[in-house]
């Protein structure tokens, strides 16, 4: 065995999820294995490529590409280096070279393309790989044209309302005021979803470049990054990579030579589902209770401090500049129908190989579940499928085979939303995950409509006494009844959707409502 | 829960005004600041301090109700001094499928307190969460920012364990 006379890069995720499978502690062994051995390594604390079952996924660059080692606990790593991993030698953990790992060789990365492959922090690295190309196509185009350009796309709000991107910009764009905002809604709220904390933390400059790109076409010098608090590392990473950003004229004044004026600021959220919502999220960062607003006026007539203000979710955005820089078309090649470009799926809860599979609109939900996702991890056969995060669906194992897109899945009662797929074996009982969405409702509800602040608690009520096995009948029918009233009467998607996951739940498993009581125990 | 109960030393508020006067310069005295500004508060004093809202009202020009309105309204700010350690446990849909509930039950067994409540010994402040973003690794917790994936009952008391001798994660 030849020792290396350069330093041989090795890539540790410093990604939050593999932080929290122990990828530091493997770094530092790495680091310390390396140090006795008197081999030369560099330590590269990358984003995840997003094969979470496998983190920490190490990976060694060698001549003929990275291979990939996965997981990686400290105490295997004596062993890696004992059989040669730092020449890419075969292992039990070793998974050959990380572009081939089917997993990852069948997605269609474009928003995710430079995510896990670089370092987040270097801007050197985020250039290397295309970063800033389209920003500088935008600087040199007429507003308007990028508006266009991103009409052209097909790109819809990526937050889960799937909202045409490019028209929100254009009202924000024909606005006149001084002031206008750029929004970035990064209050990833939705269990099952994890998508956006990925981008920020495995390549932030590519928010910051879509976000500069919207502020240029819209005309706004100013933009705010809503990060809710349960994510403090996306925190650190974004705020670290704006500083990077404004030493390189990425952002501040006069970006590269131009004209134009770009700022951002991050802002923490403080623990409450509801400011996800867009009205809800501005009065957040404006200092406020999380009240949802009255619409209209629309925020992109009347947003943050009254400014015309742009709001898109992070990965809207991080899609921006892959569309200026290889074009709308290229973006609207991938899809399906009303459904253009790709979606960020993300794998979870009761899942062998959980992780993030970027593909184009139109893969089917049992392709991802049990093609990429290997079926469930506790081996059991799967029962239901929470698709689009809390107030999304419950889908029945048939129903898989609907094809992920919007409108597909609207025909059978559900919602792609942002990308969230969990998975259940048959040991839920879906009368406690219905009694669980209203609960949730009750805890996070901002209380400004009646039908979500009171109808959630006597949803909880009712949900109680029809698992107690009390005139279950009579109280189906009440809350069947109640759920039309939050359907209708609320004003954002907390009261208005938490049906949903009730209403599917009651529709596709209505044996769960109906089940023996001793055995219908709520937890 | 009386703050006389909990762990005493968090209970000098003593100069905290003067800190939240400091704090709320840092942030160029804005008003749409404040969630930064109790923020900020928390991370030094482990609570923000009832005390401290006229303060924060008078130099932000903003009532007292308003002020104490914003602080009530998020789950993540404490009004009262508690433990050392915040645990986090999510009891979210991507965790349930993995059966955090059993989790839960074991932790608020193993540290003889509910959700919401600090341990008897002032170590850890026990709540409960939605979501960490980590649902590919179900059950999900957070120590003071630190992230831990599938979580299971084992697992749960090494991590309290090395917590509670004073380790480092």
């Amino acid at each position: 065995m030849t020792k290396a006379r350069t330093a041989i890069r090795v890539y540790v995720p410093r990604d939050a999820a593999a932080l929290s499978m122990g990828a530091d502690s493997v770094a530092r062994a790495i680091a310390a294995e390396a140090k006795k051995r008197g081999d030369k390594v560099e330590i590269v604390r990358n984003g995840s490529r997003g094969m979470l079952w496998l983190e920490p996924l190490v990976e060694v660059e060698t001549p003929e590409g990275r291979i990939a080692y996965g997981p990686v606990k400290t105490s295997d790593v004596e062993d890696l280096f004992g059989t040669g991993f730092l020449e890419g030698k075969a292992h039990r953990l070793c998974h050959g070279l990380t572009a081939e790992i089917p997993y990852f060789k069948n997605q269609e990365r474009l928003t995710f393309a430079r995510v896990g492959l670089i370092d987040p922090l270097s801007i050197e690295d985020y250039r290397k790989y295309d970063g800033y190309v389209g920003l500088t196509k935008a600087m040199a185009m007429e507003p308007i044209d990028i508006v266009d350009q991103v009409t052209k796309s097909g790109l819809r709000g990526r937050g889960g309302a799937a909202f045409p991107t490019g028209i929100k910009w254009k009202t924000v764009h024909d606005t006149h005021n001084a002031q206008k905002y750029i929004c970035c809604n990064a209050d990833e709220g939705d269990s099952g979803t994890f998508a956006d904390r990925m981008l920020m933390e495995g390549d932030p400059f590519c928010l910051i470049e879509g976000m500069t790109i919207a502020g240029i076409a819209v005309g706004a010098t100013k933009g705010y990054i809503y990060v809710r608090s349960e994510y403090p590392h996306a925190v650190d990473t974004l705020r670290e990579a704006i500083r990077i950003a404004n030493r390189a004229n990425w952002l501040g004044r006069n970006i590269q030579g131009s004209p134009y004026h770009f700022d951002l600021e991050v802002r923490m959220g403080a623990g409450a589902y509801v400011c996800g919502e867009e009205t809800s999220m501005l009065e957040s960062i404006e200092g406020r209770r999380g009240l949802v607003r009255y619409k209209p006026p629309l925020p992109a007539i009347e947003g943050l401090f009254g400014k015309p203000t742009v709001i898109n979710n992070v990965l809207s955005l991080g899609s921006v500049p892959i569309i200026l820089d290889k074009g709308a078309d290229y973006y609207r090649d991938f899809g399906m129908g009303r459904s253009r470009g790709t979606l960020a799926f993300q794998l979870a809860g009761n899942i062998k190989q959980g992780g993030l599979v970027e593909k184009a609109f139109g893969v089917t939900a049992r392709e991802l579940i049990e093609g990429y996702g290997a079926g469930t991890l506790s081996g059991r056969p799967i029962r239901a499928v929470q698709f689009g995060g809390p107030l999304g669906a419950y889908l029945p194992e048939h129903l898989l085979d609907t094809p992920m897109d919007y409108e597909e899945f609207t025909k059978v009662d559900a919602l792609v939303g942002h990308g969230g797929i969990v998975v259940f074996d048959d040991t839920v009982d879906m009368a406690a995950m219905a009694r669980f969405a209203m609960e949730f409702c009750t805890i996070e509800s901002c209380g400004k409509c009646t039908p979500c602040r009171i109808g959630s608690t006597r949803g909880v009520e009712t949900m109680d006494r029809i698992i107690g096995g009390i005139e279950r009948e009579r109280n189906i029918e009440i809350l069947t009844d109640l759920c039309e009233t939050m359907t209708d009467g609320s004003l954002c998607a907390m009261g208005g959707l938490t049906p949903m996951p009730v209403m599917s739940a009651l529709r596709h498993f209505p044996e769960d409502f109906h089940r023996p009581v001793q055995a219908a125990a709520a937890e | 829960m009386t703050k006389s109960t909990l762990n005493v030393k968090n209970v000098a508020p003593a100069g905290s005004d003067e800190l939240a006067r400091t704090i709320c310069a840092a942030h160029d005295n804005r008003p749409d600041a404040l969630l930064e500004i109790f923020h900020d508060l928390q991370h030094d004093l482990g609570y923000v301090p009832e005390e401290t809202l006229t303060v924060i009202a008078d130099i932000l020009n903003r009532s007292r109700a308003e002020i104490y309105g914003v602080l009530t309204f998020y789950h993540e700010f404490r009004r009262t001094p508690g433990g050392q350690h915040t645990i986090k446990i999510c009891r979210a849909e991507a965790c349930q499928a993995m059966h955090t509930q059993e989790l839960c039950r074991h932790a608020q067994d193993k540290l003889r307190v509910k959700f919401g409540e600090t341990t008897a010994d002032g170590k850890f402040n026990l709540e409960a969460v939605y979501c960490l973003g980590n649902c590919a690794l179900s059950p999900a917790m957070m120590i003071d920012g630190d992230l831990y994936g599938c979580v299971d009952k084992e697992r749960f008391d090494d991590i309290i364990a090395d917590i509670d001798r004073g380790a480092t994660a």
